[in-house]
């Protein structure tokens, strides 16, 4: 249970340290008096700590306008009502407290208030006998959510006045809260009462609309109180107590009421009474409010009106409606709203939206309701009666919880009507769309027009939006099943897709002095945490119950305090942290950059350093770091040279080690050398390389002891190792032979050596990654050169590999370009160096297997040398225990690194899915290409560990088990035909364009180095990018249209649509665009339009293209303005800039272009529908 | 004769006893992150041949002294040792190695693999024990 960031980065240097101390259990956090109190109270509304979200639009309104207008603290109502919501009663224990506080206050306290309430009262008792009817009712609709409060009281007070007990409003307060009380005690018709009392009241129109009027005065006054403090109450506890309880009491009932009337009623009678309070809370309406009332005036209400008067001291009937309530609760538990609505509350247009919009039930909470958070109840439902009273007597610290309560009894109730409705809805209308079967053999245009996106789990509309983008985090399942045995039904492989340091455009970064995370399991607090009260959070991993600490109670955004789930931690599901030093075991490195360049024969020959220097001095100014970064040189043929770059010298000294069975570093000390001091030298040299090594006749090349002496050099500080190699290394430790037989390479059978031939480059980088070191090769050879064995190197020090074949730098211009591009882009890209990254998930899952590059240090912490924006990571998950008691999972990853400017940051991802029980949901939520990226991995894996037949079986067995599986479980298809569930239709074809990819093919001549490479690639990119150099994106691009397009930055771009891959749909007479994600090629047809050809490419018939093309023109036509803006635009989506490839028909590249045209037949693989019919045809047998 | 060959299994196989153990230990201490995986392995890599002669050695001694029932008991143990040992690929630093061993559940089956060694030469040695007994006795 170490931290995932409190780890040690190095392992050698502490591994005892990397345990985080054990969770000390605080001492309770009883003290004394008011504090108590406080702490009580948050364990009783506990209950509904998933509720936030429930502040649903129209409900805050109401107390927006009537009082936190006037409350000068930060405790606005609809936060309240937002914090509260669903499992209302626990809310309205406590929230009558401070209810009755106000009313207390009112009458006992403070004298002016007094004045105008006791006039308020005499008026309406002089007006009507029904005073105590109609007098409740005008005060619910003055101070909406004091409602009960208020009302109550003054429904007793009145009571009293026309029973001839009270004389005074100024009642000692000891006897007040008995009296009052069983005048509420009514209260379980309560919400009738009010609702009811039009009908008396049309009477004394005069009277009751009087009050709006006077109203204000009274939400002011309690306003007052509440600034003030109930500390000034005089009332004995006990009594208080027990007053509260049966208030409490007769609130649950009321709500149990209220959600039955409106189950049965419908949904006018339950926005009724808030329709009235929300027209009331606005002085200016009177006359509407009367039509309201009026109007919604019901006929059963009729029979209540009698009640209250008769029944003011019945306590038993709440008390069997409390046991309603209490069902009423585990009902609406279920169905409660979750989470957070804050951008809404935020975004501050609530009091303006009025009661037009408030008296609907919102469309959010319709699908709020769906998903329930259902687990934290049961528990906490004992929590909610004792923890009752007192704690609402000291509610000042946080006076603002208790309004809103009236309302709280509807919510249950519209709730659980919308709820309802909103699993009607969303059933009906999304299971069928991923769940609609398809034909895969009879529907022939499978491939939708737009690009695939990644689906959107099937959660609440909040929960929604504030999960995490699927760009950064993505699961293949996104409805988790509830148990490895239906998981192994549903016979898709669950796991993670991971983008975590992707370049973002918006990311609240948070600078805090604690970074607030679970005691158990060390889990980041999340926007999927649940607030059981303001105090205490409970873990959305573990289910442990922690406190949140003092500074966290203050949100720096909003400026206001005791709003811990409004902070941005909790706001966001992807956050930046700014770690303090614990996190740190040594202070943050520089930024280091060492070069180590192959300078033999062959490598000046294919001219590779004239464009990394060139490069290199281009983009000197930007490369990441601050004033400490540090810069190295080393090269090697069959020796090593250093270069002394010292500041002070002259020009840059080459120091020449050929001992290279023993490296050593002749100057320790000079070789790094600080960017900004020795600039001079470093550009010097880099201008001054290029051409010293032009007469080399060595063609050895010792990149064993290169990499060692760069080991060496990086070990005290770490950083990055940048090789550049050419060919086989044939010198010292680490030499490589040639394994690659030319005849085998479009073998059928065996495809050997996929797997490292010696454990040197292995070892070299779990040394290079202990000292947090990554090692990034750049290999750019002309003939075999062991990819496999070298790309260790990269693979476990969390490097990046790039491989150019055959590369030259006039020869072959296409990868001269590619480099020229992606050494800008490694060049300026951001970097983390000393990294580690943990993932968490909830308690039931494990992680069993990683992919990606990384070294995997302990179960599940990734330890990243460097990390970069363009890594991707994948990991396999395991359901270890059935995940039956909840209905949410959730992913972390947290990713701790030491930025380029030195500061350690820690980025943290949180994603949040839904669990599902039947084996249709599963399928349901399935993300085809997530799956299809994950298969990738493990194919890749088992073709090292096993052979590649076997990874080739294993990814048709894929596709033959999930569409079996998923035909059997749907009795009424039929069985001989291939059906799939919508969300799986693109499976059949996607694991086609696997099997033809470079990686995994067979019987097309693939050389051994290109297919390790597309191994790297898939094992090391996100998902975007795979999913492209998978399964291509081909368009049509001589007639764009603007039809469809949208507006980027000012620019049209057309949006052709996508076509399937196959030669059908080239038709020579037009031009076609095929996005391999590094590569565009355009393919021009022979007859293509010459109007296309001269307004987009600048020349004037097919014949006079070149054949080597690769910029499009910049032309001041229509045609080429499109053609390029969508270009550059499909450029811009992705961090490596592609480079294009105009490829005519008849030129000997296109070869390259119909590779990546998977539906198509090849002499060694099948066409699409043959796949079906062999995926048929397996599953038949 | 017959004693002496007894004697040296036993404490052969009390070797392999402690051997077990000690991957055992090691294994779960990697398993509760007490020690990083690249320290584990290269501790464990160290014994995986040791282990592999004790065995291997107990084994030919069976077959040398036609003890079949022992021999063939103790035969499958000894063949996985070895064709273990041979079939390390070629880049990986050993029967465990750093990277994989968090993958694909390989730690669980290492952890495995050791207690039913354990279990298997806990009964050698029970066995030994009253064959050397017995040997004993009959001189």
């Amino acid at each position: 249970m170490s931290a995932p960031a409190g780890i040690p980065p190095r392992p050698a240097a502490a591994p005892g340290g990397a345990r985080a101390p054990a969770a000390r259990p605080r001492a309770p956090p009883c003290r004394n008096g008011p504090v108590q109190s406080q702490v009580h109270f948050p364990s009783g509304y506990s209950l509904n700590p998933e509720n936030y979200s429930a502040p649903s639009t129209h409900y805050p309104q109401v107390p927006h306008e009537a009082i936190p207008s006037q409350l000068d603290n930060q405790y606005i109502a609809d936060y309240h009502s937002a914090c509260y919501s669903v499992p209302a009663q626990s809310v309205m224990t406590h929230s009558i407290g401070p209810g009755m506080l106000n009313t207390q206050q009112l009458y006992g306290g403070a004298p002016h208030p007094v004045e105008s309430s006791g006039g308020l009262l005499q008026e309406a008792v002089s007006s009507a006998s029904h005073l105590h009817t109609s007098v409740p009712q005008s005060y619910s609709a003055m101070s909406s959510h004091y409602i009960s409060s208020t009302s109550s009281s003054v429904a007793s007070q009145g009571f009293p006045l026309s029973s001839g007990h009270y004389a005074m409003p100024s009642v000692s307060s000891a006897v007040y809260p008995h009296l009052s009380y069983p005048a509420m005690s009514i209260g379980s018709p309560y919400r009738q009462v009010l609702t009811s009392q039009s009908l008396p009241a049309v009477g004394q129109f005069k009277e009751t609309n009087a009050f709006p009027g006077q109203s204000t005065i009274v939400p002011r006054t309690l306003q007052q109180q509440v600034t003030l403090g109930y500390n000034s109450t005089s009332w004995s506890t006990s009594d208080f107590q027990s007053a509260q309880e049966n208030l409490s009491r007769n609130h649950t009932g009321s709500v149990a009421k209220a959600s039955n009337q409106i189950n049965t009623v419908g949904i006018v009678d339950s926005s009724h009474p808030v329709n009235q309070n929300v027209q009331f809370t606005k002085p200016g309406v009177e006359t509407s409010v009367s039509s309201v009332v009026t109007s919604s005036v019901r006929t059963p209400a009729a029979d209540h009106l009698i009640e209250p008067a008769s029944v003011p001291s019945s306590t038993q009937p709440p008390e069997s409606l409390l046991q309603e309530a209490i069902d009423s609760s585990s009902t609406t538990s279920s169905a409660s709203p979750v989470t957070n609505n804050y951008d809404a509350l935020e975004g501050g247009g609530y009091p303006e939206t009025d009661s037009a919009t408030s008296s609907p039930a919102p469309p959010p909470q319709i699908s709020r309701n769906t998903k329930p958070f259902g687990y934290g109840y049961p528990t906490l439902q004992p929590g909610y009666q004792n923890a009752t009273l007192p704690t609402s007597a000291m509610q000042p610290s946080n006076p603002g919880h208790q309004s809103g309560f009236q309302q709280y009894p509807q919510y249950p109730g519209v709730n659980q009507l919308s709820s309802s409705l909103g699993g009607l809805s969303l059933q009906h209308s999304q299971q069928p769309e991923s769940l609609r079967p398809v034909n895969l053999i009879q529907e022939r245009n499978i491939l939708p027009v737009s690009p695939v996106l990644a689906p959107v789990p099937n959660l609440n509309s909040d929960l929604r939006k504030l999960n995490c983008n699927p760009d950064s985090f993505r699961c293949t399942l996104t409805n988790i099943p509830q148990t490895q045995a239906l998981l192994n039904k549903a016979k898709l492989p669950l796991g993670l897709l991971l983008h975590p340091f992707r370049d973002l455009t918006q990311l609240p970064v948070i600078t805090s002095s604690t970074i607030v995370r679970c005691r158990s399991c060390r889990t980041y607090i999340n926007p999927f945490v649940s607030f059981i009260d303001q105090r205490r959070w409970k873990c959305n991993l573990c289910y442990r119950v922690n406190d949140v600490p003092e500074e966290f109670m203050y949100n720096p955004l909003t400026r206001s305090y005791g709003e811990p789930h409004k902070r941005p931690e909790v706001q966001n599901s992807t956050v930046e942290f700014i770690a303090s030093s614990d996190y740190m075991l040594r202070p943050p490195q520089p930024a280091v950059y060492l070069f180590v360049l192959d300078v033999s024969h062959n490598a000046v020959e294919a001219g590779y350093l004239t464009i990394v220097c060139q490069s290199l001095l281009e983009n000197l100014d930007k490369l990441p770091g601050d004033s400490r970064t540090r810069i190295g040189f080393v090269t090697f043929d069959s020796t090593v040279q250093f270069y002394n770059l010292q500041e002070g010298l002259s020009q840059p000294q080459m120091l020449i080690v050929s001992d290279i069975d023993d490296i050593f570093l002749p100057t320790p000390d000079s070789l790094l050398v600080n960017l900004h001091e020795s600039k001079e030298l470093i550009k010097d040299l880099l201008n001054a390389l290029p051409n010293m090594f032009t007469n080399t006749r060595e063609t050895h090349s010792a990149l064993g002891p290169a990499l060692q002496a760069a080991f060496k050099l990086m070990s005290p500080t770490g950083g990055r190792i940048s090789v550049f190699q050419s060919q086989l290394p044939s010198l010292g430790a680490g030499l490589l032979h040639s394994r690659e037989d030319p005849n085998q390479r479009s073998s059928t059978k065996v495809v050997q050596h996929l797997g490292p031939a010696t454990d040197f480059y292995k070892k070299l980088a779990l040394d290079c990654s202990g000292q947090q070191t990554a090692v990034d090769l750049f290999l750019l050879s002309s003939q075999y050169s062991d990819l496999a064995s070298l790309a260790c190197m990269s693979k476990y020090s969390a490097g990046c590999i790039y491989y150019y074949p055959s590369f030259h730098h006039s020869h072959n211009p296409t990868q001269a370009e590619k480099l020229q591009k992606d050494l800008k882009r490694y060049f300026t890209r951001k970097i983390g160096f000393e990294a580690v990254m943990r993932i968490r998930c909830t308690k039931g899952l494990s992680i069993h297997t990683f992919h990606g590059n990384f070294f995997v240090r302990s179960t599940d912490l990734l330890s990243l040398a460097n990390v970069n924006p363009d890594a991707g990571f994948a990991v396999q998950m395991s359901i270890e225990e059935s995940l039956t008691d909840t209905s949410l999972v959730c992913f972390q990853t947290a990713l701790l690194y030491t930025s380029s400017k030195g500061e350690r940051r820690i980025r943290v991802h949180t994603l949040c899915l839904p669990v599902v029980t039947s084996l249709a949901d599963v399928y349901a939520g399935a993300d085809v290409q997530a799956a299809v990226c994950l298969l990738a991995n493990m194919a890749v894996d088992r073709s090292v560990s096993s052979s590649l037949s076997d990874a080739r079986d294993a990814l048709v067995n894929a596709v033959v088990d999930s569409l079996s599986a998923y035909i059997s479980s749907a009795s009424n298809l039929q069985q001989s035909t291939l059906i799939a569930p919508n969300s799986l239709k693109l499976f059949p074809l996607y694991v086609l364009a696997l099997l033809k990819q470079k990686a995994f093919r067979t019987g097309t001549s693939t050389r051994l180095d290109d297919r390790v490479y597309a191994m790297c690639q898939i094992k090391s990119q996100p998902l975007g990018h795979l999913m492209k150099m998978i399964h291509p994106n081909l368009y049509r691009i001589d007639r764009l249209t603007d039809e469809g397009a949208i507006h980027v930055n000012d620019r049209v771009v057309p949006q052709p649509p996508l076509q399937k891959l196959s030669a059908e749909k080239l038709t020579r007479e037009g031009a076609f665009l095929m996005d391999c994600g590094s590569i565009f090629y355009i393919w021009i047809g022979k007859n293509c339009d010459n109007s296309f050809i001269k307004d987009v490419l600048g020349y004037p018939n097919y014949a006079s293209v070149p054949q080597k093309l690769t910029q499009l023109p910049e032309l001041d036509t229509l045609s080429s303005e499109r053609a390029r803006s969508f270009i550059s635009w499909l450029r811009d989506s992705r961090p490596l800039s592609p480079v294009l490839q105009v490829i005519k028909d008849e030129s000997p590249a296109k070869t390259d272009f119909f590779h990546h045209l998977i539906e198509d037949r090849t002499e060694a693989a099948f066409s699409y529908y043959e796949f079906l019919v062999h995926i048929q045809q397996q599953i038949c047998k | 004769m017959e004693s002496v060959v007894f004697i040296f299994s036993l404490i052969d196989c009390c070797a392999l006893i402690f051997l077990s153990v000690y991957f055992i230990i090691t294994l779960s201490d990697l398993e509760c992150d007490y020690i990083n995986a690249r320290s584990c392995c290269s501790k464990l890599n160290k014994w995986v041949v040791p282990e592999l002669i004790g065995h291997t050695v107990v084994t030919v001694l069976m077959f040398v002294s036609l003890h079949w029932f022992i021999f063939l008991l103790n035969l499958p143990v000894a063949s996985w040792n070895i064709y273990r040992f041979v079939m390390v690929p070629s880049g990986n630093m050993g029967v465990f190695d750093p990277t994989e061993i968090h993958n694909r559940g390989q730690l669980k089956s290492h952890m495995k693999e050791a207690m039913i060694k354990l279990g298997f030469h806990l009964l050698c040695f029970f066995m030994y024990l009253y064959s050397m007994i017995l040997a004993l006795i009959n001189d």
